[in-house]
């Protein structure tokens, strides 16, 4: 970045020129997210008369703190050229699970079960991925299924609630305000050191940016699949089982679709859907942004009830993955 | 270090076929410590199989790989690596949105309480890619670089690795004089320092700079090996191509540019190019019947020429024209329209279309034209295929075979094949007889020659001088992205051509694009 100064001198050395025009694509692609961020939350603080209050902000925070690890998980799983589909009912089943387990054997079960049971689909659908080489759509699309069946399973067909006592160790652990807000920060901290500063992190750059050269390489392809996905899996349910213990109960009915926000957040930060290149704070961004939208939806729109906020958010989403793409691809010629 | 016959890596009885290809047959190949062992043959010979073979990408059906003496079977490229063999694949094999630090220590980042240490990594990279001649900032993305530089960055990471053998395959193909220098200086050192080197490459003189014993292979066998000392070029080249040199003599590049009729009329005018940082003020006729050879230095701007002239690349200004009617939207899908092909340098990247077979990468442009009201010709295409499979002695078991299948060679030939057949009015070629061997290179050079003898406009840009002198009627030399000289008739020449890269200001006339057209 410090050689923006380009004269032909250095092309001698081995470098070729963007050309401005590319370079604006470029950072658009990667930084637009944040910037328009930025500048809903301004004008909507201007023109959105209770946008602007710690309590407001609180509840966009709190609300989206748990559904911000999906997100956080696909960042991980795109970069390296997949996709996971299973996350939103990976989130309900690992609700479901903490809740159950509460009522069968207490809070260490019900931090525990979710936990496996997470890490062992991941395993699963990984290696089917990595090892029988099978599409990653189709993978997670079937561990979608698969973790739904298990959640109505469990739940007698989504009949049986199990409700988390409020007094217990479990209860605690995902409640209020500032625990879910700070165990997300810590999370989303975490990953960022992670991708960027560990070999692990290199390794899925590296295999989203052309596995057939990472192989080469030397990286060790096929565990690092199976490793993501395990990350992935066990990301889900444990946002799942927090959330239980923050709704004091194993809602059934949660999470579909999840996967599809969580999928758009990443994209809007900048994350190429084709793998290689992508963020932490990008997601960060495109985390909060939608939900900065959704919550100015909800105020302005409730009137007109949840189908118009669901049509403005689904034309909102469909927008800017189309432009995230049409970035991504004039950046990438 | 090794035993005591020095011998480090040894391929005893090798097999392996594809389906409907015997890529090897029964190859023994011996790789002694301190040699640089040159490893040969045409397209398709097995050479990257050979390889593949070694370093565990394939397995081989028969046949065994012994390192120091011990058996082994690797499975995988990373157990090969931490054996001791480092190698750089014929595809650069890097990744392009990584940057250039990060891919020269993927895997073996410094690391610092666990933690991969950024700073000192961009600092070391500098430091070693200095040594290579690659001055660049190694926090930017690696696909920002020149081809050549990131060649340079493939060779630097193979050679970081702690190897006993580093294995070459075609490392020249991309790289300009210079580059090459750099990296022979570091073979040298590699092998001085009992590194065993085995080297691949289709270009002859390499062979016999570095090389101390060379290997010949023949469809997918082992026809000779011999000290590099004592065979000579003619008789290396018969045994490649299995057939008298004198035959090839025949056929080769001698009489390439005489004969022919250059005609007065331009067909590709170019006038005032302005790309910021890299082109200046360059403008470029070429007439019809004529090859212009394209003369430059790495970074003086000749990809870049004919990437603006298709605009692949965004010219701030200039014109280009076609049969004098001026381009007025610049893309490379307009440029194809109004008769303009162009075979680009990066193959790799807006080359072939891997999932397709061997006929419709070769239709693939031209279908437009093949087809009649929407329905492709089939027998139109058949017989423009198998004529170009032919003519270029593409190695292939059909047309159906998908050209991923295909050796690096003969999927460059396909590449060609692909533009020849779009019949276009001006055609540039960037490197157009990289990584072909040397039969099938002299009916390359032979077919540009018969095109422009039927009116084709060529601009011809290749690294290797030889090809550059004897294939064009005029040479324009670029440097830093300016046209500095322009040689015709009899001033083509090696000595002049020379001069005029390096930039010595002793030969002074016709320094502008000249009317003649001798
Ligand atoms: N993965 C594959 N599947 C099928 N056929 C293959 C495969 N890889 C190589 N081949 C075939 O094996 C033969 C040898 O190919 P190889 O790449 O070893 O040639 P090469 O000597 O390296 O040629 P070049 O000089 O063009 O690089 C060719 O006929 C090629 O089509
Ligand atoms: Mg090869």
């Amino acid at each position: 970045m410090s050689s923006q100064t380009t004269a032909p001198a250095e092309d001698v050395a081995g470098g070729v020129t963007e050309t401005p025009r590319e370079r604006v694509f470029a950072l658009l692609q990667r930084q637009g997210g944040p910037v328009v961020l930025v500048l809903v939350v301004l004008l909507a603080s201007i023109f959105s008369s209770g946008f602007a209050s710690s309590g407001n902000f609180s509840t966009i925070l709190v609300g989206n703190a748990y559904i911000s690890l999906l997100a956080l998980a696909e960042t991980f799983v795109i970069i390296s050229g997949g996709i996971d589909l299973s996350v939103g009912s990976m989130f309900a089943l690992g609700g479901v699970l903490a809740a159950w387990g509460m009522n069968h054997g207490g809070s260490g079960v019900a931090v525990l079960l979710p936990i496996a049971v997470g890490l062992v689909v991941g395993v699963v659908q990984g290696s089917l991925i990595a090892y029988a080489r099978l599409a990653p759509f189709i993978v997670t699309l079937a561990g979608l299924l698969f973790a739904r069946g298990l959640l109505q399973a469990i739940s007698n067909e989504g009949s049986t609630t199990y409700l988390v006592p409020g007094h217990s160790v479990f209860a605690f652990l995902g409640d209020g305000t500032w625990r879910p807000i700070l165990t997300a920060v810590a999370l989303f901290a975490i990953a960022a050191v992670v991708l960027v500063r560990t070999r692990f992190g290199q390794a899925l750059f590296a295999i989203g940016g052309s596995e057939n050269a990472a192989l080469l390489m030397g990286v060790r392809v096929r565990r690092t699949k199976v490793f993501v996905y395990m990350l992935s899996g066990t990301l889900a349910a444990v946002a799942g089982m927090l959330n239980a213990s923050r709704l004091q109960s194993g809602v059934t009915n949660i999470g579909v679709g999840y996967e599809l926000t969580a999928i758009a957040a990443v994209v809007i930060g900048g994350t190429i859907l084709t793998g290689g290149s992508g963020s932490i704070y990008g997601t960060a961004a495109g985390v909060l942004l939608l939900a900065v939208i959704q919550n100015l939806i909800g105020v302005h729109l409730s009137q007109y009830g949840s189908s118009a906020s669901d049509l403005v958010n689904g034309a909102f989403l469909a927008v800017v993955v189309v432009l995230q793409s049409f970035l991504a691809r004039r950046r990438a010629l | 270090m090794s035993d005591s016959s020095g011998v480090v890596l040894r391929l005893d009885g090798v097999s392996k076929s594809f389906p409907g290809v015997r890529a090897l047959r029964d190859v023994s190949l011996e790789l002694r410590a301190g040699e640089v062992h040159a490893l040969v043959g045409e397209n398709g010979a097995g050479k990257s199989t050979l390889i593949k073979i070694s370093t565990g990408v394939y397995t081989a059906d028969e046949g065994e790989v012994r390192l120091l003496d011990a058996p082994v079977s690797f499975t995988d490229p990373l157990q090969a690596q931490a054996a001791g063999i480092s190698t750089i694949y014929q595809e650069v094999n890097l990744i392009p949105l990584m940057s250039v630090a990060r891919n020269l220590y993927l895997g073996r980042e410094p690391r610092r309480f666990g933690l991969v240490d950024t700073a000192r990594m961009n600092r070391d990279a500098r430091a070693r890619l200095r040594e290579f001649g690659i001055d660049v900032n190694p926090a930017r993305p690696l696909r920002s670089l020149a081809l050549g530089a990131q060649q340079m960055v493939s060779i630097a990471r193979a050679v970081e690795i702690d190897a006993r053998v580093v294995i070459m395959d075609e490392p020249t193909s991309s790289l300009e004089k210079r580059e090459v220098e750099t990296l022979f200086t570091v073979i040298e050192r590699l092998a001085a320092s009992g590194i065993a080197i085995l080297y691949v490459s289709h270009r002859m003189e390499e062979l016999y700079r570095i090389c101390d014993r060379v290997t010949v292979m023949r469809d997918g066998q082992v026809v000779g090996s011999s000290a590099m000392a004592d065979i000579d070029r003619l008789q290396l080249v018969s045994m490649m191509l299995g057939r008298d040199a004198s035959d090839l003599r025949q056929h080769g590049s001698t009489a390439f540019a005489e004969g022919r009729d250059v005609e007065d009329d331009v067909v590709l005018r170019t006038q005032g190019l302005n790309v910021r940082h890299t082109l200046e003020d360059v403008s470029l006729d070429i007439r019809r019947g004529e090859v212009v050879g394209l003369g430059g230095l790495l970074g003086a701007g000749r990809s870049e020429t004919a990437r603006a002239i298709v605009g692949a690349l965004h010219a701030e200004s200039g014109e280009v024209a076609v049969n004098g009617k001026r381009l007025r939207r610049r893309s490379p899908a307009a440029a194809i329209r109004a008769g303009i092909a162009m075979l680009p340098e990066d193959r790799k990247l807006d080359g072939i279309v891997p999932g397709l077979s061997v006929r419709e990468n070769i239709v693939l442009a031209a279908l437009p034209r093949l087809s009649r009201m929407g329905l492709v010709q089939r027998s139109k295409q058949d017989e423009i295929v198998s004529f170009f499979i032919d003519r270029l002695q593409i190695k292939v078991s059909s047309p159906a075979q998908r050209v991923s299948d295909l050796s690096g060679g003969n999927q460059q030939k396909v590449l060609l094949a692909r533009w020849l057949c779009l019949h276009p009015k001006a055609l540039l070629l960037d490197e157009p007889t990289r990584g072909i061997d040397v039969g099938a290179k002299a009916e390359v050079q032979g077919l540009i020659e018969e095109l422009a003898r039927d009116g084709l406009a060529v601009l011809l840009i290749s690294s290797d001088l030889e090809e550059l002198i004897e294939g064009s009627d005029r040479i324009v030399v670029l440097r830093e992205g300016k046209v500095v000289d322009n040689l015709t008739g009899d001033a083509v020449t090696d000595d002049n051509l020379m001069r005029a890269l390096a930039a010595d200001p002793s030969r002074s006339d016709d320094a502008q694009p000249a009317k003649d057209s001798s």
